[in-house]
């Protein structure tokens, strides 16, 4: 080749020069546990359906949700949101109001009329499923997706389990319920109502099933011994709440007290002022710290007009009078009695004291464990007796709708393993995405939507909705305040950051790939990585 | 064609998006609304392969620079390298990592070979064609000095661009006329009562070309992307001498961690040591508002080269006069005042 004067070398590209040689630290994408993810116990893949909601692809987003969790109207409404809890974003300026999206997703999907994908071949084996609460729906609706033919089998006049019989409707409106039920229904589900399991063995003979799920739930209310004269009015909270469904609304006088320091005393007592009580006492014998439920309940029936009366166990009841004993903590904060009584006018006692399961079902199958009133399982969900499986409040557990259903889908997932001969892998677990995996910078200030909070006025006296939703601009809002912890959102941040150019952008919806010939290892884009999706590894040198 | 200067201020401000407004990118908007840094198209001016140190500030910022001014002038420049890093590590002969027409001459003459790019390209016709000069900072406050005054005073039609990392580096990190104060270089070491580089000495680049009236002064940071790209596409609509200094971290001279790049940047912002400001005509029209306010002392204890400030009382005092000098850019750049309204 003909050089120019004074040129005797061809120009070449830095390109020859492989930069790569030089790195002794490799950078590489991750995706890590998001800390919603990991809080869920149903199991969702919240940041995945979060990240089709930041983009307004909200049917996307529901057939994301969908695959773990077949009921988002009705979690966006009753799950108390462990994930909201576990949100890197509080740490920023609020969490993310992913149970407010959830719904959102729910209502769009009722309105819109968007269903489920029908399984794709049928495997010829057939599931009972006794109960259809919420883990018996969720494991119906895993197992008929996967394609087994599911019978649920319900000892109640209509399915929903305590979703409908013990959630009072100022949280759950009994439509959206019907809607979400009608949906696992339309998959091909049988459900057969008013048909208690008497003899679970018999029944699975009879109808030729090859596994049995049990989810009967806790119905029987716990009581307590309390004295009480023949003219007084005792009945207990799971009572109460399932015969709110019935024709005839039970009475309780103006004056009503409730008994006990979980989430259904507090349903109680808001059910009672709705139905007509000017006052509504709840007693409970520890403290307001010490309640069992969930302090927004207990902040939303303050709100109500509803009273408190801690440190306080009911020793009798007569007529219009109950007697109270004064308790107090002792240093391990158990209470105490101190032999102060006083007494307190009440027309009705309503006992909140936990519930029981009713295990009749049971009687003469061999294998099974009981303890404490629970069926015992193993880490598959199965009981003693091979090919029954169990889940929901029937075993051990913290009894939520959104554990019941995760106990469903996981059962489903043993259940298909066992009838085709396997076992189920849960796939690994990948590292979790804390905060200090994220750099807070390139987030922009962006505080929560506050869902429209009916009056607490109109509350007492009604059973209408109390939370309201999100429109579609603050739930798109609200959905991209999501952090996409440990997921790549596609920011760019790396492929724009690299001083060596040696990030390669694959165009949307593929991500990045690091161009290992040229990349010095500097570790710039992992720690510009706003979401922690790049980590950097040791070369073997 | 789209209005350039229009485009950059859109992406300066996306406040609907939570995410995506500090970002590089951001796949809930359009192309057009995304940065030239996020586009698959990217001129990519300066390429794979050039032998800058991990994590280098100057490569990142020369890059970003020239992607930006290749979109605004839609390619047709022409670029002159005064001799620093950025031309060492770029063009060891017969290698170039350079994907735009680029010339070197000497040290100090950037400036003026660069206004005779200008003229050349003026005569033949060829207008559109427009000149661009770079150089660190020794070539730029030191040698290159007086060209660069000239080029401002004969207000000639060239976008000059200082990548400031604080010293002579390649050459084995000497002090220059904006190293700042207190900082070690071989040339000032670390030692005797006034260790590293003395205070009342140096310039300010960013002032001197505001007081030379000319159209356009700016300064920014490889921290923020945005302002930087809107900065130079703004600076290519007008004709006429413009200068923008752009910081730029550089782990080997300042003996920072190769990966705290583009966070010392940030922090050189947020404690107020580089204010982020723009001038037009000798007046000073805006300044970027510092966001999570942070003490000098944040910004300056990952460099090894302050490391001497944070060991005695005597380093404690003279981190006190480096506050001091923050706080004085804070009060006159307007830094922690709320943001106006554009109108």
């Amino acid at each position: 080749m003909k050089h120019p004067f004074a040129v005797t070398l061809d120009s070449g590209s830095s390109l020859a020069n492989l930069t790569g040689s030089w790195r002794t630290m490799r950078p590489v994408y991750v995706d890590r546990l998001p800390p919603c993810n990991h809080a869920c116990p149903a199991g969702e893949n919240i940041q995945a359906w979060l990240y089709h909601a930041e983009s307004g692809d909200y049917e996307s987003a529901w057939h994301v949700l969908t695959k773990d969790n077949p009921m988002p109207a009705v979690m966006g409404r009753v799950c108390y949101h462990p994930c909201e809890g576990a949100c890197n974003r509080a740490q920023v300026d609020e969490t993310v109001g992913i149970n407010s999206v959830e719904r959102f997703l729910g209502d769009e999907a009722i309105k819109r009329n968007w269903r489920f994908t029908p399984p794709e071949a049928e495997s010829g084996k057939r599931v009972l499923v006794v109960g259809a609460g919420p883990s018996g729906l969720s494991a119906a609706y895993h197992l008929r997706r996967i394609g087994h033919g599911v019978a649920i089998h319900d000892a109640g006049p209509a399915a929903g389990g305590m979703m409908r019989f013990g959630i009072p409707k100022y949280r759950l409106p009994r439509e959206v319920l019907d809607a979400e039920i009608k949906r696992i229904l339309d998959l091909g589900v049988e459900l057969k109502l008013n048909a208690k399991v008497d003899n679970i063995l018999e029944t699975m003979k009879a109808g030729r099933f090859n596994a049995a799920f049990l989810a009967v739930g806790a119905h029987i209310g716990k009581r307590s011994y309390i004295p009480a004269g023949s003219a007084a009015k005792v009945l207990d909270a799971v009572t109460l709440l399932r015969s709110m469904e019935g024709e005839d609304k039970p009475l309780l006088g103006r004056r009503v007290v409730v008994y006990g320091g979980g989430n259904t005393a507090i349903d109680a007592a808001r059910t009672a002022r709705r139905l007509g009580a000017t006052e509504a006492i709840i007693v409970y014998r520890r403290t307001r710290d010490r309640m069992p439920a969930h302090d927004f309940e207990v902040e939303e029936a303050l709100e109500e007009g509803i009273m408190m009366k801690w440190l306080s166990t009911i020793k009798r009841m007569d007529e219009g009078v109950l007697t109270v004993e004064k308790m107090q903590l002792d240093e391990k904060g158990f209470p105490q009695p101190t032999g102060e009584f006083e007494t307190l006018e009440a027309e009705s006692l309503v006992l909140a004291l936990g519930q029981d399961v009713d295990l009749s079902l049971l009687d003469g199958v061999p294998g099974l464990q009981i303890k404490d009133g629970v069926v015992q399982i193993d880490a598959n969900m199965m009981t003693g007796h091979t090919g029954i499986f169990a889940g929901g409040d029937m075993v051990p557990s913290e009894r939520t709708v959104t554990v019941a259903v995760g106990h469903g889908k996981k059962a489903a997932l043993h259940i298909d393993a066992w009838l085709c001969g396997a076992a189920h892998a849960p796939a690994e677990k990948h590292e979790l995405a804390s905060f200090d995996k994220l750099n807070s910078w390139y987030y922009a200030d962006a505080p929560k939507t506050v869902r429209p909070m009916l009056e607490g006025v109109r509350r007492q006296n009604t059973f209408e909705e109390i939370q309201g939703g999100l429109d579609e601009t603050n739930a798109l809002y609200e959905a991209r305040r999501c952090l996409s912890c440990g997921n790549c959102f596609e920011c760019d941040n790396c492929y724009g950051v690299c001083p060596d150019n040696a990030v390669i952008k694959l165009g949307p919806g593929n991500r990045f790939r690091f161009n290992y010939d040229y990349c010095k290892g500097c570790a710039l884009c992992a720690t510009e990585c706003p979401c922690g999706a790049i980590k950097m590894v040791p070369e073997s040198i | 064609m789209t209005d350039p200067t229009a485009t950059a201020a859109a992406t300066q401000k996306l406040p609907f998006y939570q995410k995506g407004t500090f970002t590089v990118g951001n796949r809930l908007v359009s192309d057009g609304e995304r940065s030239v840094q996020a586009s698959i198209d990217r001129s990519n001016a300066l390429t794979c392969g050039h032998r800058a140190c991990q994590g280098c500030g100057e490569a990142l910022g020369a890059r970003y620079a020239m992607d930006a001014a290749m979109r605004a002038t839609g390619g047709n420049l022409i670029a002159v390298n005064a001799t620093g890093c950025l031309e060492v590590f770029t063009t060891p002969y017969p290698e170039t990592s350079w994907q735009i027409p680029w010339l070197h001459s000497l040290f100090g003459n950037a400036a003026a070979v660069a206004t005779g790019v200008a003229a050349a390209m003026r005569v033949k016709g060829r207008p559109e064609v427009r000149a661009i000069a770079q150089g660190g900072d020794g070539g730029t406050t030191d040698i290159g000095f007086g060209c660069l005054s000239g080029m401002f005073e004969r207000n000639d039609d060239v976008l000059y661009i200082c990548y400031d990392n604080e010293g002579y580096m390649n050459t084995g990190v000497q002090r220059s006329s904006a190293t700042p104060p207190t900082a070690r270089t071989a040339t000032t070491p670390a030692i005797g009562p006034e260790p590293g580089n003395v205070f009342g000495t140096g310039k300010n680049l960013p002032k001197i070309a505001v007081a030379h009236g000319i159209p356009y002064v700016a300064t920014a940071t490889v921290a923020d992307l945005h302002d930087l790209e809107r900065k130079v596409m703004k600076a290519m609509g007008i004709h006429g001498a413009r200068y923008i200094h752009i910081h730029v971290p550089c782990p080997l001279g300042w003996g920072s961690a190769s990966h705290d790049t583009v966070r010392l940047a940030r922090l050189a912002v947020e404690s107020g040591l580089f204010p982020v400001f723009e001038a037009e005509y000798g007046i000073v029209t805006s300044s970027r508002k510092i966001r999570r306010p942070v003490p000098v002392a944040e910004y300056l204890k990952p460099q090894r080269r302050f490391a001497h400030l944070f060991k005695d009382a005597a380093g404690s005092q003279r981190l006190a006069r480096l506050q001091a000098i923050a706080d004085r850019n804070i009060t006159e750049f307007k830094l922690l005042e709320p943001e106006e309204e554009a109108g």
